[in-house]
């Protein structure tokens, strides 16, 4: 018997514990979907239904999509995930190579500099990205929002730890091939890295999708809003106590997210097991 | 082609020396083995060779050109690696090809996609076909090209990585260990089949292993290392024969050569035996010594084991006085002797190879002299 086989009660009990706690992470998404599908009507409704009584409520989503530009938020929010992880990748590869596989004075130190980085919450340095963003003129543009973020320390981190994996011999026989470092990078790291990179993807591509924080400090202009941006921005003036819409406006910013999660899933987990 | 002269080469890692000045010269077209037990510096002086890790002194030439400063893939080497080193994401095919296309397409030829479109990117990756066909043909691995490394057997990727190698036609080959992850009936056959590379290409090989029997069978020349220096450098049979060094006689041979301490031995033997006055041990050959009456003989002890391998016997001998093991090798048609039964071991003087306390080497002429 391994240590992980439970007798049939307890099988019970643990799936029991495990669903509990997987709802109440579900809980807030069910209660989303449920109300972006009810009349106004029914919202405030004394008893709770999760499914409405008619499907009036679907009225939701045509007055999301006729009211608010979400589709220029969802565009805006595909240019700046794209740019920003695009940027990562492009910073990050190099110096996670060069920590992993090249020997240098003061490598170890640089190393110690990126964990430190890691620790400190980015809301800390939204005060002088502010200033200096105002002082290179690029406040309410794409370029405040991508900016800020395009060093990584998480993203460095994770791919030199993938690096350190892959054996110095086949680093030596490209040098042997004749590649430059960069052709290393590109010709045996990258195609190399899928899973992690996948990883790291997700990571990214998920924190600055919902990122509120940021967007709501660096930008004015309501065009160039991320998804979670524009419907804050949009709530009060134009869909005001309208819940219905809110949630189904919602719910069409965190469908592309899972779209994109599902797509990347297996990459994703094989990035983050440890071989 | 060409010839490699290494001198008085020295490399260490913080404070430990992994290399205590080496000094080595390889011909042109020579098969030499750098044997020695692992952690000897021996794989680190072939990457100081390739140029992957520099010296901390001494200089390397390659065909009478000191190549300090020359990048790895300018001083026309290659290497093939114990783990392969094979690029897991590319077929067969494109790892072979991998060298040439490095060498002969320029970068805006290689860029992705557009590069293709360049006629003469056509061109050359027609004659790169070519070359990669035919090293493939002649290491019978043809029909594998389009197979990537997850899908070979150990042997074919070695293969693979035997043709990496030779499809530039470099001047040296480096070896590390290639044989060492394969089994011992795959080890055999690739021994063979790169004995045979080396004959037919002519070129000179320098090889790395811990197996005394790879070393042995393959080389023109073998170079005994051990802790960072070079003990010995000889034709096989000459290392066998006529060791320099009491580690070096341990090294090669199976089983291992006897050894006896002389103090131990000291009472009886002496009889026999004229030793040198340096000499603190003795050690011969399993097949150079018979067994005889106990009590009669140079060493006396009683049979601990008896190993018969078919065409050898070998009987493990337990010496008197804590004198330690020796084995002699006998025929199957040699008088048997039970376990535990008194014999006596004689060894033909002329066979006797002395060492001193610091286990060099006493020569006979040595012994001679003393004698007379």
């Amino acid at each position: 018997m391994t240590p992980l086989s439970l007798g049939r009660t307890g099988k019970i009990v643990r799936h029991a514990v495990l669903i509990t706690t997987a709802l109440f992470a579900l809980i807030p998404f069910i209660w989303m979907l449920s109300l972006s599908i009810k009349p106004e009507s029914e919202i405030f409704q004394r008893s709770f239904h999760l499914l409405p009584s008619n499907l009036s409520g679907l009225n939701n989503y045509a007055a999301v999509f006729a009211s608010a530009p979400i589709v220029r938020f969802l565009f805006n929010g595909v240019v700046v995930c794209g740019a920003i992880f695009m940027l990562q990748l492009l910073v990050s590869i190099p110096c996670a190579y060069a920590l992993a596989k090249l020997r240098f004075r003061g490598r170890d130190t640089l190393f110690a500099a990126v964990l430190v980085v890691l620790l400190i919450p980015s809301q800390v340095l939204s005060i002088p990205h502010f200033i200096m963003l105002h002082h290179a003129s690029l406040l309410d543009t794409y370029g405040a929002l991508i900016l800020p973020w395009v060093f990584s320390a998480f993203g460095v981190f994770l791919l030199r730890q993938f690096f350190l994996t892959i054996p110095d011999e086949l680093i030596h026989a490209a040098q042997l091939d004749g590649m430059s470092e960069a052709g290393i990078i590109w010709r045996i790291m990258i195609p190399m890295s899928g899973p992690v990179i996948a990883a790291f993807g997700i990571f990214s591509v998920v924190s600055h999708w919902n990122d509120l924080f940021w967007p709501l400090i660096a930008l004015r202009s309501m065009e160039l809003s991320t998804p979670a941006l524009g419907i804050l921005l949009f709530r009060d003036e134009e869909l005001g106590r309208q819940f219905g819409s809110l949630m189904a406006a919602t719910t069409i910013i965190v469908v592309p997210l899972i779209a994109f999660f599902l797509m990347a899933q297996r990459r994703f987990i094989d990035g983050l097991t440890i071989r | 082609m060409a010839s490699v002269e290494l001198r008085n080469i020295k490399k260490h890692y913080g404070k430990t020396s992994v290399l205590k000045g080496v000094s080595l010269s390889v011909q042109d077209g020579e098969f030499l083995t750098l044997v020695g037990p692992s952690g000897c510096g021996k794989s680190t002086l072939l990457r100081i060779i390739a140029g992957l890790e520099d010296a901390d002194g001494g200089e390397v030439r390659i065909n009478g050109k000191n190549v300090a400063g020359v990048r790895p893939k300018d001083r026309n080497v290659a290497k093939v690696f114990q783990s392969y080193a094979l690029y897991p994401h590319l077929t067969a095919f494109d790892n072979i090809a991998t060298p040439l296309r490095m060498r002969w397409l320029t970068s805006i030829q290689r860029f992705p996609l557009l590069g293709r479109l360049l006629p003469e990117t056509r061109r050359i990756e027609r004659d790169i076909r070519g070359e990669v066909e035919q090293v493939a043909a002649m290491l019978r691995m043809s029909a594998l090209l389009d197979r990537k490394p997850g899908q070979l057997s150990g042997g074919q990727r070695q293969r693979v990585a035997l043709g990496r190698a030779m499809v530039r036609h470099p001047a040296v080959f480096l070896m590390d260990e290639p044989l060492s992850n394969l089994d011992a009936r795959h080890r055999v056959q690739m021994r063979a089949e790169i004995m045979g590379l080396h004959r037919q290409l002519g070129t000179t090989f320098i090889y790395v292993t811990h197996d005394q029997a790879e070393a042995m069978t393959m080389s023109d020349r073998v170079a005994v290392m051990m802790e960072g220096e070079l003990m010995q450098i000889s034709e096989p049979e000459q290392l066998y024969i006529d060791p320099d060094d009491l580690r070096v006689a341990e090294m090669i041979g199976t089983p291992q050569i006897n050894v006896v301490a002389i103090e131990k031995m000291a009472q009886h033997a002496g009889l026999y035996l004229a030793f040198p006055p340096d000499a603190a041990t003795m050690a011969f050959r399993p097949e150079c010594a018979t067994i005889g009456k106990p009590l009669d003989a140079m060493l006396n002890g009683i049979v601990s084991m008896t190993e018969h391998l078919g065409a050898d016997i070998f009987v493990h001998i337990k010496l008197d006085d804590d004198a330690g093991t020796v084995i002699v090798r006998t025929k199957p048609d040699a008088a048997r002797h039970e376990d535990g039964a008194p014999v006596g071991v004689n060894v033909d003087r002329h066979n006797v190879l002395w060492f001193d306390a610091d286990r060099k080497r006493i020569r006979r002429q040595a012994v001679k002299k003393i004698a007379a």
